[in-house]
């Protein structure tokens, strides 16, 4: 397989703006990710963070501006056409095929690898070894807790063999020892050669997790950087964290 | 690409579910071969015609019942216009023998693949529509398709085709004095259909089908080719439906548009599925078992057909089932061994 030049990175959202009718839900977005990275996106409630996933992974087309991953101009191709190129994501609140149990979750993702049935079945059989949910994969996906929901979603994207994971919320409403397990999943992903951009709220999850972070606000970008020079910023305290991070 | 799975060491518990699985799915042919041989052996048990003749309707409704659920209950979308493939096949069947002296099995070979092309495209407008709005053009375009056929004087109009008498032969699929041979074809039939449908389970079709139903947006993030998915489904359903059309002129060996295109039919191809459980193998055939001997009773107690009351019999019925368990009658089985594999993992 062809690799891009090293310095080129993995993803390129070049000046994108998405409008709702009036709304603008990312306004001029600019965004470089080098491959292997684990990027923190971080902003308040519609700051345009799911909006800026469903972009990238084709689920909506920009209204200006352009994507473009591994050096090809993506905007234009269907999310199926995407996720074959290599990315993959989670949504933020789990949408599993109900009427599968598991396993079948996760055939359907292994399908975008392989054509064979039996092909598609190992590559779920595996994933769910890999994310730990080995033990439920008879289990109806409706049945599954909410921590395994959210398992389930990454081990379904996982399947489909990407270079790019887009993890929406994968750790919000979690317990601590369930987020830390979750937290695990992500370092375990990392360090097979993914790219991940994750979006995550509680900041003493993100600190030690991402090698970057970047702030939406209101659909713009407000501050970009290693997470304990973000976390500093003057406009991302007033806008997100609050005065009492401020404090503390 | 990443070689995240290579990396793994090839763990036994996958090796177990895979062995697991294959054996399950060869179960499901032994059951099935099973089945249809003790349903072919059934008429020599039976030799009043009346029942025959339900026991003739019943599988091949199932079969009709189990080609709607093809793209009604794998891919999720509901059509209640299927009468008009399967007045297709009745009338290409009828056409090509009566006019032209084609056997019939061509006939519904005809008649197959022009539903099939005439499904894609249908489907190419329809299947931007969501959700209800397919299902009411679905009504629309079948209604239509009928009032076409009854101004068309080359297919016999209002009037009708007549199929000519001929000595009982298979080559013709004419059997005046022995019913018998329709059972078998019926059940011919159904088994054929029944099979293309556990070959699509195991297949990338069917998981593409069932993600499409549950969740497009979610399928489509994982490569699914949704709209490819709705067409493809919709041929392989109009194709069967147009067979078992054309089978049906075969059998009643008189048709006109009413007895074969009226949305009566669409109603009873989607019902069996919905009561015996939508979206699986045995549904159709199981909700069929029930509901067409329930019709050809009410047909003969309330008196015929055309006065609705067996249509609003098939609404109370479907809402019953619907309130009682959504998923069908064979979700009662299901539920149970569910149960028994939560208590088998702590
Ligand atoms: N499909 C849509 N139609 C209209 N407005 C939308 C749509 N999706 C998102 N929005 C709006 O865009 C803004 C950003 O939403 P979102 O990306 O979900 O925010 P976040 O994920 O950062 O909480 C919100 O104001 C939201 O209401
Ligand atoms: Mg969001």
């Amino acid at each position: 397989m062809s690799s891009p030049v090293a310095t080129d990175p993995l993803l390129r959202i070049d000046h994108v703006t998405l409008r709702f009718g009036g709304l603008v839900a990312n306004a001029d977005v600019s965004l470089e990710v080098p491959e292997g990275q684990i990027l923190g996106l971080l902003g308040p409630n519609g700051a345009g963070k799911s909006t800026l996933f469903n972009l990238i992974s084709g689920t909506y087309r920009p209204s200006e501006g352009r994507i473009i991953f591994r050096g090809q101009d993506i905007t234009g191709l269907s999310a199926p056409e995407r996720c074959r190129r290599g990315i993959a994501r989670t949504f933020q609140v789990p949408r599993s095929f109900d009427s599968m149990n598991v396993v079948e979750n996760v055939i359907v993702g292994g399908f975008a690898r392989h054509a064979s049935a039996a092909a598609a079945r190992r590559v779920a059989l595996e994933t769910l070894d890999f994310a730990g949910l080995a033990h439920r994969a008879e289990a109806v996906a409706g049945e599954l807790t909410p921590p395994e929901k959210r398992r389930l979603e990454v081990a379904r994207a996982l399947a489909t063999g990407p270079r790019l994971l887009l993890l929406d919320e994968v750790l919000t409403g979690l317990t601590p020892s369930e987020a830390k397990a979750g937290v695990e999943l992500i370092r375990k992903v990392a360090a097979t050669g993914v790219t991940v951009i994750m979006v995550e709220h509680v900041m003493e999850v993100v600190m030690p997790l991402v090698d970057r972070a970047v702030v939406l606000h209101l659909g713009r970008v407000l501050a970009e950087g290693h997470p304990t020079e973000v976390v500093r910023h003057e406009g991302v305290i007033t806008a997100y964290l609050g005065e009492r991070h401020r404090a503390a | 690409m990443t070689t995240l799975t290579t990396a793994l060491a090839p763990g036994s518990l996958p090796a177990r579910a895979e062995a697991s699985y294959a054996a399950k799915r060869r179960r499901k042919l032994v059951v099935a071969a099973l089945v249809f041989a003790a349903l072919a052996a059934l008429p020599y048990g039976i030799r009043d015609v009346y029942l025959q003749n339900v026991l003739i309707l019943t599988l091949m409704y199932a079969a009709l019942s189990q080609s709607w659920n093809i793209l009604g209950g794998y891919c999720g979308q509901v059509s209640l216009g299927h009468a008009l493939y399967f007045g297709f096949g009745a009338y290409a069947t009828t056409v090509l023998f009566v006019t032209y002296g084609v056997l019939p099995w061509f006939g519904m070979l005809a008649g197959g693949l022009l539903s099939a092309v005439v499904a894609l495209g249908l489907g190419y407008p329809c299947f931007r529509l969501a959700g209800h709005y397919f299902s009411i053009a679905t009504i629309v375009i079948a209604e239509i398709g009928l009032l076409l056929v009854h101004n068309w004087d080359f297919v016999g109009g209002a009037m009708g085709i007549q199929w000519p008498f001929n000595p009982d032969s298979w080559w013709t699929l004419q059997f005046a004095r022995d019913k018998i041979p329709y059972v078998h074809f019926a059940v011919g039939f159904l088994a054929v259909v029944w099979f293309v449908t556990w070959l699509i389970e195991g297949s990338r079709w069917g998981y593409w089908w069932r993600a499409v139903k549950d969740d497009a947006q979610a399928a489509e993030s994982l490569g699914v080719e949704v709209f490819r998915s709705k067409m493809a489904a919709a041929a392989v359903s109009a194709f069967f439906t147009a067979i078992g059309g054309g089978f049906y002129a075969a059998y009643v060996s008189y048709i006109d548009p009413e007895s074969v295109m009226s949305f009566r039919f669409s109603l009873l191809f989607a019902l069996p599925a919905v009561l015996g459980g939508i979206g699986t193998l045995w549904g159709p055939l199981v909700g069929a078992a029930i509901l067409i001997p329930l019709t050809e009773i009410s047909r003969s107690y309330l008196g015929g057909s055309g006065n609705g009351l067996d249509l609003m019999l098939y609404g109370v019925l479907v809402m019953v089932v619907a309130l009682a368990r959504p998923e069908g009658v064979l979700s009662l089985f299901r539920r149970t061994r569910k149960a028994r594999n939560e208590e088998a993992t702590p």
